[in-house]
């Protein structure tokens, strides 16, 4: 589905902050903004859900603490018994101390992985994938916040102009 | 007006502690058996076990070990005193180390505090007074914390011979003195600064108090652990760990956070610090997170090469540790590392100020623990439990504390005025 937005640039981080502030106030819906780099507080600012990859990474990080633990019971304990430290009891929590820095190890190498594959799924970001972003100069030093439009070009026009945009362009684009 | 009820009840326990410790061998041996007695069989099986294989093992006299238990029994009110002494002047010491690190590090967020850390380390003056005159009596063998101080023992011990030109209640005391006028130089001269700052018209006070807080972290940090290894290694002489000063030291700094979080929300409760806003306590839960495993690692560092080993003269400590005070050495693992990992890991709790409160009183207790457990085994051995001596000393300077830490927070302004980062701090948030 094809849609008519409106792109307006900026080039100064606070100015953006502030016209994202007063777009919120009036009352539309920012679709997008891409920046060069991230701003603080700019997620709280267009009202953004908080992120829920804690919750995902606290998951992983149990699935990892899992794996280790069964790993370690069948190859040190059920599959080839060891005498670990001079301590031949082949029982797993007797030589629990033994393994939990791979416990540690196992738990931290999920979460962490995962936690970025996780992120990288999410916003859709994979190996050949097209860049998203309408303009290279978001990757330079311009600001680009996107509106989609319904019927409101000129009021919006006028809305984002006295925001100290540099540039506002209106463009057809395809929406995910 | 409660920190004084407290103390005075504290002395009042201090008191019968030191009352009921057994005079002579004869007593020491009727409260053992009456101890016995009264908590029922299981104890008494285990407390025989345990005696029966030290017996064994040292090819004890049915005599000497009267004697011995004697001298445990005697040292418990000591114990019970040192204990508490060491903790809370711990916990002065430890955020004295934070805000040295805030000054070094030119944080932006912190100044807020600095009036709340600088009240909280006032308590060094008295409590390390109190700390040395323990250190004091024991070397003039009022008591027998520190076993190496006992020139009869030194004189059958090979290896107390050997770290005698160390080990020694002169070059001890020495250091102790050391020590203490080094902390409490450099936190009374960094506090003068701090106020003339708020008078001044440039930044020099306060580009100076940079310059001495690095300077003092690096006395500090070798200080602290020396003071480790006299102060609490040595009451077990034979036993060594090379990581036992940064043990010692990650209990003291997050038991220190723990105060600056708890004292701030209870100043802010009283409509003080209206400046300081959830980011500031997020950032301190955030700490009493982090140094908590910080904690645990180095607990499990120590513990898993000496358990792994098994090297007697170093698995000892772990033994009796394990055998004697097996309740309190893993309920203190659980309450410095299980609950504040499970209490604090989600980024909202860290925000709410009551439930910061609950993990801090955890973490306190648990490093209040963490002490006893590093001192008792070595002092009272298997004779311990945490009755009236102990809780009054607590209580006497937890009294202490308290009633120093508010006299000095209520001299200076609770906020500084002329601090250059006071603008970044105000303006804070997460």
């Amino acid at each position: 589905m094809a849609s008519k937005v409106i792109q307006a640039f900026y080039n100064d981080d606070d100015v953006l902050m502030h016209a994202v502030k007063k777009v919120k106030a009036a009352k539309h819906h920012i679709e997008e903004v891409y920046c060069p780099f991230p701003v603080h507080g700019l997620d709280k600012a267009m009202g953004l859900e908080p992120t829920r990859i804690a919750i995902t990474s606290f998951m992983y990080g149990c699935v990892g603490l899992t794996v280790a633990i069964v790993m370690m019971n069948f190859i040190m304990i059920e599959d080839w018994p060891q005498d670990i430290g001079g301590k031949p009891s082949f029982s797993y929590i007797e030589n629990m101390p033994a393994f939990v820095p791979i416990m540690f190890e196992l738990t931290v190498f999920f979460a962490a992985h995962l936690m970025v594959i996780t992120f990288y799924m999410r916003s859709r970001l994979w190996p050949f994938k097209e860049a998203e972003n309408p303009d290279v100069r978001t990757t330079d030093d311009h600001f680009l916040m996107e509106i989609e439009i319904h019927d409101n070009e000129a009021e919006l026009m006028s809305l984002l102009s006295d925001t100290g945009a540099v540039e506002i362009n209106v463009s057809e684009k395809d929406l995910h | 007006m409660g920190s004084i009820i407290l103390m005075v009840l504290g002395l009042l326990g201090m008191g019968y502690g030191f009352m009921s410790a057994p005079t002579t061998i004869e007593e020491a041996k009727e409260m053992v058996a009456s101890h016995d007695d009264g908590h029922g069989d299981s104890h008494a099986a285990e407390a025989s076990d345990s005696h029966g294989e030290e017996a064994g093992g040292h090819a004890m006299t049915e005599a000497e070990h009267d004697e011995h238990v004697f001298h445990q029994l005697a040292n418990k009110p000591w114990a019970a005193l040192y204990v508490a002494a060491f903790f809370f002047f711990m916990i002065a010491l430890g955020v004295l180390a934070f805000y040295a690190i805030q000054r070094a590090a030119q944080a932006g967020w912190s100044p807020l505090l600095f009036r709340v850390m600088e009240g909280i380390t006032s308590y060094l003056v008295p409590g390390g007074i109190i700390v040395f005159v323990i250190l004091v009596l024991s070397v003039m063998h009022m008591n027998h914390l520190f076993v190496w101080m006992d020139e009869t023992v030194v004189a059958k011990d090979a290896l107390l011979q050997g770290k005698a030109g160390y080990l020694n209640p002169t070059f001890f005391l020495i250091r102790a003195a050391i020590f203490l006028a080094g902390w409490i130089g450099y936190r009374e001269y960094s506090r003068k600064l701090s106020l003339a700052q708020d008078e001044s018209d440039d930044n020099s006070n306060f580009k100076l108090n940079f310059r001495i807080s690095a300077a003092f972290l690096v006395f500090y940090l070798i200080s602290e652990s020396i003071m480790s290894w006299d102060w609490i290694m040595s009451v077990d002489p034979h036993w060594f760990s090379t990581l036992f000063g940064w043990y010692i030291f990650a209990s003291m700094f997050v038991s220190g956070i723990t105060v600056i979080a708890m004292v701030t929300i209870y100043l802010k409760s009283k409509g003080y610090l209206e400046e300081v806003n959830d980011s500031h306590i997020h950032d301190l839960a955030k700490f009493m997170f982090g140094i908590s495993i910080f904690w645990t690692y180095l607990w499990f560092s120590q513990f898993m090469l000496i358990w792994y080993a098994n090297i007697p003269e170093e698995v000892t400590y772990y033994i009796t540790r394990i055998e004697d005070y097996n309740l309190p050495f893993f309920g203190m693992v659980a309450m410095n590392f299980l609950f504040p990992v499970l209490l604090l890991m989600n980024s909202d709790y860290k925000r709410l100020n009551w439930f910061v409160v609950m993990a801090g009183i955890v973490i306190l207790a648990g490093h209040y623990m963490d002490i006893f457990n590093a001192i008792m085994p070595s002092t009272v051995g298997d004779q311990w439990y945490i009755g009236i001596p102990e809780i009054g000393a607590i209580l006497f300077f937890a009294g202490l504390f308290i009633f120093w830490i508010f006299r000095a927070l209520a001299s200076a302004p609770l906020q500084p005025k002329r601090n250059p980062f006071i603008e970044e701090s105000r303006h804070f948030h997460y």
